[in-house]
């Protein structure tokens, strides 16, 4: 796939993941990732072409919050700007799109996620079928159970395997500072059979905000950009039981319109939130043992719902940057058992 | 760093829907124990049904009835049921592929304990005793210890009209999710101060203005605020409203209408903040005039604000602030 413009991830800050921040008001929490960007790339809010943001009022309890949490940005006078009701992966695509277009040349993108004030397994219900599912109220650990379960039984994995999936990705995280649950966490009881407290995330607050860049202003912001060399985003359907909870051709499907399977990739930023997820991944995407996955930790070590999975591309993004990967994939995925997913290439040059 | 404040809030919402023809037909069909699908073009039955084909998105409306009985085909025990689950006792969450059925449904299953769950076990139906067209006209599903059945699945779908007498057309859904909130550093250094009957705003340490209430950020800079400055308690009505219908809202019952609410400048403040004025007549209420809170004994901020007499402001003093 050719686009349009060349465009890149040139920045990428997160807050620290943290079980409460009852101190802080969300545009509170977003700030320090706002200004961390804006100093990496010198650039000033005047400067930035588009805003996007994702978030959700529901985590809270706050109505139009994500309104208020625009007073970080520097709202006034009047700025380009957008919201989506979704994790800030699915604001950093609209971004890329709007740079795409040519109406912009960079693009702020941020998402934050309070999740402390309330029930999040509650919460969550909130953004299932109406009609048939919501008034049960499963939450959101029993339907990741439910594919756990189909999984298991397709002989795809098993209690240890995924015990193995939880210990890898907190031990990994010992070296990410802005990681909640590092090092190894012991499996804990079954919340809801067949997952237990280790196969599940920890929950908790945070913020992330990622610059873009095209084409030279992105080589003038960064020394090694990370370019986006593919990005798209499917969804399944709602009913769960129509769908094949063993697998993900959303996930699949995105990927090859990324571009994901024309060469292969050093790292993979998967944003899975319960271990059984990533075995639905690494499947899906055909990763083997020789690609490095979630070595942030991912969102078993860290999973400020709604920034966890712009988290994965701005994790991704900054290996790149950092010389440690030469091409990345980054997923981040939204609703119940991986409803919907998006997957990202990323390519640093030589 | 000041006392941080938190209280309970509850959010809650019946939230009341109407229902397409076969989401209808399907709900009213729960109430009369019965079980209706949807046949797609190629032949699948979807249960639950749904009027848009998920693959195709064709419109489909070719009712069928499937069976009461049906197999799990994943499940996940849950050992601690939580609020508006369906079982108040350790249960399974179980997808249930009706005898007939293509497509599995989501519903519990009271079992004894987990090892009572498989994949593949057999299970039917238990009605609740009272329905009202809703998915929790079905209480749950329970074992099936009946002789299991090996005639084909088409054996189970028969054709139905979906008429019912006294249709179900739409369902009433509560919502509740409570929450505790915290208002975070910079408005509860302003609630803080209403208690002891003062406003405080916080200065942008770029641009000087002062904001109130403060938010913590200064919306023209994008910085944060933190330099904490009182103000008022006397301001200027910058603009204004007059209020002729009542709300319902119970803490406005005892304001008589017609009243004014005006946006107000307090002095030393940039941002003008709202509340009603009263004091005057509501007719006589004009850009310009000075006001100062009344606080009355319980309250927790300015009930209202009412003419202070001294002479009106200029325009010029706060036409920024419009």
């Amino acid at each position: 796939m050719r686009y349009a413009r060349d465009v890149a991830i040139v920045a990428f800050a997160q807050t620290d993941t943290l079980r409460r921040t009852d101190e802080l008001s969300e545009v509170e929490m977003v700030m320090p990732v706002l200004h961390d960007v804006l100093r990496q790339t010198g650039l000033r809010t005047s400067d930035i072409g588009f805003t996007c943001s994702g978030s959700s009022d529901y985590l809270a309890g706050r109505a139009f919050s994500f309104t208020m949490a625009l007073d970080g940005v520097g709202a006034w006078p009047p700025i380009p700007e957008s919201h989506v009701e979704m994790d800030g992966a699915w604001a950093l695509y609209e971004a890329w799109v709007k740079i795409l277009t040519g109406e912009a040349d960079t693009a702020l993108v941020y998402a934050y996620g309070k999740s402390s004030p309330g029930e999040v397994r509650d919460v969550l219900t909130r953004q299932l079928d109406p009609y048939y599912v919501a008034p049960l109220w499963p939450d959101s650990v029993a339907l990741a159970a439910l594919q756990a379960q189909a999984l298991i039984d397709a002989g795809a994995a098993d209690e240890p395997a995924l015990a193995a999936v939880a210990d890898r990705s907190r031990t990994d995280a010992s070296d990410n500072p802005h990681a909640q649950l590092k090092g190894s966490v012991p499996s804990g009881d079954y919340i809801v059979r067949p997952l237990r407290t280790g196969d599940c995330p920890p929950i908790g607050d945070g913020a992330a905000a990622v610059i873009l860049a095209s084409g030279d202003r992105a080589r003038e912001l960064c020394e090694r950009p990370a370019w986006i060399r593919g990005m798209d985003h499917r969804i399944e359907a709602h009913s769960l039981g129509v769908r094949d909870l063993t697998d993900s051709p959303s996930t699949r499907l995105a990927a090859e319109h990324a571009g994901a399977f024309e060469r292969p990739v050093d790292t993979a930023e998967l944003h899975a939130p319960f271990s059984s997820q990533e075995v639905v991944l690494r499947r899906t995407l055909k990763l083997n043992d020789s690609v490095r996955v979630n070595p942030s930790g991912g969102a078993l070590a860290a999973n400020p719902v709604m920034a966890a999975g712009l988290i994965r591309l701005g994790e991704a993004a900054a290996r790149i940057h950092r010389g440690e990967s030469d091409r990345a994939l980054a997923h981040a995925t939204s609703g119940p058992c991986l409803q919907q997913n998006l997957v990202a290439v990323l390519e640093g040059e030589s | 760093m000041p006392e941080l404040l938190s209280a309970p809030l509850v959010v809650e919402f019946p939230f009341t829907r109407s229902l397409g023809p076969v989401q209808s037909a399907f709900l009213t069909g729960l109430r009369e124990r019965t079980v209706l699908g949807v046949r797609t073009s190629d032949g699948k039955v979807l249960v639950p049904p749904v009027e848009y084909d998920p693959a195709t998105a064709e419109e489909i409306r070719d009712l069928v009835e499937v069976g009461a009985t049906g197999t799990v085909t994943t499940w996940a025990w849950n050992p601690g049921p939580r609020r508006g689950q369906p079982l108040p006792t350790p249960f399974a969450w179980v997808l249930v592929k009706l005898d007939g059925a293509d497509t599995a449904l989501l519903h519990v299953l009271d079992a004894p304990g987990p090892d009572d769950v498989r994949s593949g076990l057999r299970v039917r139906i238990r009605w609740a005793e009272e329905r009202t067209g809703a998915i929790t006209d079905i209480a749950c599903f329970e074992p099936d210890d009946t002789e299991p059945d090996d005639t084909e699945p088409a054996a189970h779908v028969t054709g139905h009209s979906g008429v019912f007498d006294d249709a179900v057309t739409g369902i009433v859904t509560p919502a509740r999710l409570d929450y505790t909130y915290s208002p975070g550093r910079a408005q509860s250094g302003y609630i803080n101060a209403l208690a002891g009957r003062k406003t405080v705003g916080e200065r942008c340490p770029s641009c000087r203005k002062v904001y109130v209430p403060p938010r913590g950020a200064c919306p023209t800079c994008g910085v944060a605020t933190s330099e904490q400055v009182e103000v008022g308690p006397r301001g200027t009505v910058t603009t204004y409203c007059i209020v002729n219908i009542k709300a319902a809202h119970t803490a406005n019952l005892g304001i008589e209408v017609p009243y004014v609410y005006a946006h107000i400048a307090l002095d030393g403040a940039d941002l003008a903040l709202h509340g009603r004025i009263g004091g005057i007549p509501y007719d006589q209420v004009r850009m310009g005039l000075r006001v100062e809170p009344v606080w009355t004994s319980s309250s927790r901020h300015p009930d209202h604000y009412r003419p202070t007499g001294e002479p009106d402001a200029d325009y010029d003093q706060y036409k920024e602030l419009l």
